[in-house]
């Protein structure tokens, strides 16, 4: 079941040709990895990283999608046992019905477990549930000499593992802790914010309040309005605070797409009069102040997962994102960097904040607590590459850090500035992985 | 690994001390310093200057011995490039010998010199370092040819069978390459005022280096598999090859 196919990850930039191998049993993945060659293995689940985190140039990539059952279900205690290949929105439809959400739910419900660990992904809940890996309560990693560990949070390896970009061996199995819900439907607050000041002064006071949280970000505005935003932030529903006619299935969970992007898309169709034309709608169509509106967790998290390879409308140029998160004092440094968009127009049409919350223990997992800007930027412009070099500058000075699981562009010289415990992590991936099996383009880009 | 951006790590040159293959590198890799670049060229003053350049600007430049005449050096010298660090995101294959035409079309050794270079030693390297990129699955070859090998001239027909040889097998080669994710790009300037060049008289739509650089590189972004530099001579070359005979052998080219 090999084959040799073009990877690229979610931007569709600096592709490289792997062979990819449909993952077997678990002794098939034994003797895959037993018998790696030079160029090494690596899994790969939906390939939703931005850069080059899921290839694997010249060597194995394993498409561990086909394995994605859920092996186990106590609802007493929320704690699922899931292949790594199942994606959260197998386990959405699957455990939703049950009364059991995802800890942790990124933008997309197209990630699987597998690639929610090796990124440690967050989402709109971090500032109070922290990053997946908080969630993971155990896991099976297929390590490079063959053998299978089951490997707890008092283990070095389980948080080398988590945000350790699959680098250090192949996730096969995790239990997860799920988050007890009476509903699929969250209550939203909305409100419109005239500027970043603004902003950050409601996000500062009032997020502890809320279990979600997240602000849309305009960064084509100007002058006193730059930083104009829309802040979204809710609880999930309880049973009560359902209308009448949705309490009978409140649970319900049945997302539909609702459209593909065709696999042509002309390049330059998100330029700045675009998207600006976009920036506006959206924010004069959010309400000045809305309370307690009700959304179902489709709508509330994953509003891009309703249109199909989303991706393909930046056209063959492919576009990037840039997530950084500079620590709370820095706020001067979020300015700069809007501030740099806003003035040389790089069109970004999704420009998201957050505020994270305490860091997790993963030695490369991304969050800090501090303000997580991201951006998606098209390719194309040629300024952006030193636009994005000096917003590089800037965050390092502000001591904060890129998201590798979204990189695609970062010089290696970056990384060690960036995550501090990344010596202490090559010494456990040496110690368990000594050739050096597991390895990806961004490992070796980054020379990780 | 080449980035989402362009930017790239690792460059190799075959015929490391070329004109336009150093103006090519300069431009690939201005943006950011660091950049390995490894030479494989004769050793000399020559090598040894283009490596001072190319330091001067921040590069990292490593030295590899290569002799387009010597078949035994082919292999060294594209193993030892590739072996001196990681992935190569680009290999230019720059050298090339454009010969006295008087000689190379009454002279046997003149002539095979030519085809040896040219031809030859330009086939023997494009396998070696396709087998390399094949095995990385990414990576881009640059193969300098020339508009002298779209229709024989006359003037400098020798060189221009050699480069037509040689730009068939490369555009073949992309081909070949293409799943595997192998970008090859074939590049045909017309006349360049380099080192190659001194002492003749400039024809027209002469250009520098660097502004074949320039093409070279936003071609290679642009996932192209020719280019002509500048990029006008497309044209001018479409024309030529379709002129009739008479009216062609006339032209004063």
């Amino acid at each position: 079941m090999d084959s040799r196919h073009l990877l690229a990850g979610w931007g569709r930039t600096s592709p490289s040709v792997a062979t990819v191998h449909t993952a077997g049993d678990d002794a098939d993945l034994v003797g895959l990895v037993t018998k790696a060659g030079r160029r090494g293995v690596l899994g790969r689940g939906l390939g939703r990283s931005y850069g080059d985190a899921a290839q694997n140039g010249g060597g194995v990539v394993v498409d561990m999608t086909s394995r994605h059952r859920v092996l186990s279900v106590d609802p007493e205690t929320a704690l699922v046992e899931v292949e790594a290949g199942a994606s959260l929105d197998d386990l959405m439809r699957l455990l939703l019905p049950r009364g059991l959400f995802v800890p942790v739910s990124p933008g997309t419900r197209q990630v699987t477990v597998g690639g929610a660990v090796a990124a440690d992904i967050h989402g709109k809940n971090h500032h109070v549930d922290g990053s997946f890996g908080n969630h993971v309560v155990s896991m099976d990693l297929l390590c490079a000499d063959g053998s299978i560990r089951t490997l707890t949070p008092e283990s070095e390896l389980f948080w080398a593992t988590v945000g350790g970009m699959g680098l250090t061996g192949l996730v096969l199995r995790a239990t997860l802790r799920m988050k007890k819900v009476e509903s699929a439907y969250c209550l939203v607050d909305t409100e419109r914010c005239a500027n970043l000041d603004d902003l950050l002064a409601r996000m500062a006071e009032g997020d502890d309040r809320y279990t979600y949280s997240v602000a849309w970000i305009d960064c084509l505005a100007r002058g006193s309005s730059l930083g104009r935003s829309v802040l979204t932030r809710g609880w999930p529903a309880t049973l009560e605070q359902l209308p009448a006619k949705l309490r009978d299935h409140a649970l319900d969970f049945g997302p539909k797409q609702v459209a593909v992007a065709p696999p042509v898309f002309p390049s330059g169709l998100l330029n700045r009069a675009t998207v600006a034309a976009f920036n506006e709608v959206w924010f004069r169509k959010a309400p000045h102040e809305r309370r307690g509106e009700v959304q179902s967790i489709a709508a509330f998290f994953h509003p891009l997962d309703g249109v199909g390879h989303w991706n393909r409308i930046y056209g063959p140029k492919g576009f990037l994102q840039y997530q950084f998160v500079v620590p709370f004092g820095a706020e001067d440094t979020l300015r700069r960097c809007i501030q740099m968009l806003s003035d040389t127009g790089q069109a970004s049409f999704l420009a998201v904040l957050k505020r994270f919350g305490p860091a997790g223990a993963g030695h490369l997992s991304f969050p800090t607590p501090g303000w997580t800007l991201a951006l998606d930027i098209p390719l194309g412009s040629p300024v952006l590459g030193d636009l994005l070099d000096r917003l590089d500058e800037e965050v390092l000075a502000a001591g904060g850090r890129e998201y590798l699981a979204k990189d695609s562009r970062l010089p290696a010289s970056s990384i060690a500035r960036m995550y501090p415990r990344l010596e202490q992590w090559r010494d456990i991936r040496t110690s368990t992985d000594p050739h050096g099996v597991f390895t990806s383009d961004l490992s070796r880009r980054l020379g990780l | 690994m080449k980035d989402a951006i362009g930017n790239v790590q690792r460059v190799v040159v075959l015929g490391g001390t070329s004109d336009i293959a150093l103006a090519t590198v300069v431009k690939l890799t201005g943006r950011r310093g660091g950049v390995q670049v490894t030479l494989a060229a004769r050793p000399g003053e020559r090598r040894a200057a283009a490596t001072a350049e190319l330091e001067a600007l921040g590069l990292q430049v490593s030295e590899v011995d290569f002799e387009a005449t010597d078949r035994s050096s082919y292999e060294p010298a594209v193993a030892s490039a590739f072996d001196a660090g990681g992935d190569v995101d680009v290999v230019i294959v720059a050298f090339g010998l454009l010969g006295d035409q008087e000689r190379a079309w009454r002279d046997v050794d003149a002539a095979l010199e030519l085809v040896a270079v040219n031809y030859t030693a330009a086939v023997a390297c494009g396998v070696l370092v396709g087998e390399r990129l094949r095995a990385q699955g990414h990576g881009a070859i640059i193969a300098l040819s020339s508009v002298a090998g779209e229709r024989p001239r006359k003037s400098n027909f020798a060189y221009g069978s050699t480069k037509a040889g040689m730009d068939a097998f490369y555009s073949g080669l992309g081909d070949a390459l293409a799943g595997d994710g192998v970008q090859v790009l074939v590049v045909r300037p017309g006349f360049v005022r380099s080192r190659m060049t001194e002492g003749l008289k400039a024809a027209p739509l002469s250009q520098t280096p660097e502004q074949v650089a320039e093409v070279i590189v936003a071609g290679l972004q642009a996932g192209r598999r020719t280019v002509w530099a500048p990029p006008a001579m497309r044209w001018v070359m479409s024309a030529l090859r379709h002129l009739p005979h008479p009216v062609f052998s006339r032209l004063p080219i």
